[in-house]
């Protein structure tokens, strides 16, 4: 479906280069759904904008992003917007802020089925509503006149997804879609998510921090650091034996309700300056048992096969 | 040892916009905290969950008395402080300290961490020497894990983790016995959130320190709290020890919010 090989994004900053993504490779499958997690900075949502050509200016991009025979880095503004939300679409991280508050929602719903679909305002209007219905939304036909700031959070959202899954694309991309809305509406979205799935056989590349959502809804899980690939695989292989101790940390930190109180583990230090990372591993500042070779900055960070759906990151393999 | 600190007794909170550009309108007024009572006992923590629009935060800001009450009292060690005018509050200010959501918003960017830390101090001990000051603000950076040498750095300079670790070093500095934190970990990574957890448990054992501690988090709120208080519109739905309103909840909404959490195993 989608092939990303060799993807580097670097950014060109008054302080220096930021190397946000650093030779990531993974393959989408038709119908799947892959979860990307890691800290804020650790580069998942430069990688998501990189796909759809979403970048600052002051960005570039090397690599290879195969889809349907294209490599998406190469195309231009035009033949990127024909694929752009009719076969590749993202939903943003933040509701609040990702409407237009100055266009009613019916406007910008339409608007894609117009530009993309050729449709006439009343049968744009007309798919519009059904989408909403769709998603859930109880009052569609209120909903769809009414401006961004008159909705909640959730409802914003949802509209959001509505705007999404409206072309029926063949790849969504959500990032942290759920992160600022209450866990109740977070619930009910994450069902809306494999629905979305099953109903139109769409793949899914989810961006988040929470493992509880990565765990009910994603097949594959990658995890990065540093803007580099730390452990790859099936969601159930990897949770059941995790091999990196960054992805172990990722999940003994987070409390939960099934446990009695312990005190928290804690992953030691802060994430990475991108400026100037580590040398070497770009693990190693935080991690809990590095080698000797570690240490010394001269080890290298590439994916290795342990099973059939498993990678890991070959330093941490070496170390432990 | 657990003798009451704080009591909440039938308190209400109405907003009213009053309309500046249409004088003639009506007010409006909403009530954002309906009738809620609680008590919370010295060195415990009492967690406060519910959605947004919950009144949680309304609820901390009236006991720090920058919100007006319409009704209802409330006490602390037994002395009514609300609706107190400004120079009464000073007093009780001392005693209770607030941590905030966002970490860099909360911190004056134009001083540096040793004048954001010291300014509590200034304010309510305005006798102390310049080098006690120091003294005491360089102890607390390094009882909140921060190097005493930051000491002239600027918010800006710090992660966001680090940020919040200056603005609970600004909150205990006074030794207040009781701290309300709301939110204090929602905006922070995942890594980071459990080392400033550890943090407020290690605090609150040092200083015996009690928390009102609000959260949308159920999972951090069983993990940081003996009672836990569960919020609905401005109602409380529910009050009771963290074992028994995780494990045997008794009103449909609580057991609305446990269901809602998505696990990892």
């Amino acid at each position: 479906m989608l092939s990303v090989k060799n993807l580097f994004v670097k950014f060109k900053t008054p302080e220096g280069v930021v190397r946000a993504v650093n030779n990531i490779s993974f393959d989408l499958l038709k119908n799947q759904s892959l979860a990307i997690v890691g800290e804020s900075g650790s580069g998942k949502t430069q990688l998501a904008f990189s796909i759809l050509g979403l970048l600052d200016k002051n960005a570039e991009s090397q690599g290879q992003i195969n889809y349907q025979d294209k490599n998406l880095l190469n195309l231009d503004e035009r033949s990127l917007n024909k694929i752009r939300t009719k076969k590749i679409s993202i939903i943003f991280q933040d509701p609040m802020t990702s409407l237009n508050p100055y266009m009613k929602i019916k406007k910008q719903i339409n608007e894609i089925l117009i530009y993309h679909n050729s449709f006439t305002n009343e049968q744009a209007t007309k798919e519009s509503l059904r989408i909403l219905d769709a998603v859930k939304i109880h009052d569609s036909r209120k909903t769809i006149d009414s401006y961004p700031h008159e909705l909640s959070g959730g409802m914003r959202q949802r509209v959001m997804i509505a705007m999404s899954i409206i072309c029926k694309p063949e790849i969504i991309i959500a990032d942290e879609p759920t992160t600022s809305l209450d866990v109740t509406i977070q619930s009910q979205i994450m069902d809306l998510f494999n629905d979305i799935k099953k109903e139109f056989n769409s793949s899914i590349i989810l961006i988040t921090h929470n493992m509880g959502i990565i765990k009910n809804v994603c097949d594959n899980i990658m995890v990065m650091y540093g803007g580099k690939t730390m452990e790859l695989g099936k969601t159930n292989e990897v949770f059941s034996n995790p091999l990196h101790p960054y992805t172990k940390g990722l999940l003994e930190t987070v409390p939960s309700i099934d446990q009695e109180y312990k005190k928290l583990k804690t992953i030691k230090g802060n994430p990475i300056n991108m400026i100037s990372p580590p040398s070497g591993c770009i693990f190693r500042t935080r991690c809990p048992d590095p080698s000797h070779e570690c240490l010394e900055g001269t080890s290298t960070n590439a994916l290795i096969k342990i099973k059939a759906d498993h990678w890991v990151d070959q330093c941490c393999v070496n170390c432990h | 040892m657990f003798d009451k600190l704080l009591s909440v007794q039938n308190i209400s909170v109405d907003y009213t916009s009053n309309s500046f550009l249409f004088p003639w309108e009506k007010n409006l007024t909403f009530r954002a905290v309906d009738n809620v009572s609680f008590d919370v006992l010295e060195g415990e923590t009492l967690g406060m969950v519910g959605e947004t629009g919950s009144g949680k935060s309304t609820i901390a800001k009236a006991i720090i008395n920058i919100l007006k009450i319409s009704s209802g009292e409330i006490f602390f060690q037994n002395n009514q402080i609300s609706n107190l005018n400004e120079k009464k509050i000073k007093k009780f200010r001392k005693e209770i300290q607030m941590i905030f959501q966002d970490p860099l918003a909360s911190l004056n960017p134009r001083m540096n961490v040793g004048e954001i830390i010291s300014e509590p101090l200034k304010t309510h001990n305005s006798k102390l020497s310049k080098n006690d000051i120091n003294l005491q603000v360089k102890e607390i950076m390094e009882n909140v894990g921060l190097l005493s040498n930051q000491i002239n750095r600027y918010p800006h300079e710090f992660s966001g983790g680090q940020c919040q670790r200056i603005g609970i070093a600004r909150s205990v500095i006074l030794k207040p016995k009781l701290i309300i934190c709301d939110e204090p970990v929602s905006s922070l990574d995942v890594s980071i959130q459990a080392q400033v957890i550890n943090l407020l448990k290690e605090l609150q054992k040092k200083y015996n320190l009690t928390y009102l501690f609000i959260t949308h988090d159920l999972n951090i709120a069983k993990h940081m709290s003996d009672n836990i208080m569960v919020l609905q519109f401005g109602k409380m739905v529910e009050i009771n020890k963290s074992n028994e309103v995780f494990n045997n909840p008794k009103e449909d909404y609580t057991k609305q919010l446990i269901s809602s959490i998505p696990r990892i195993k």
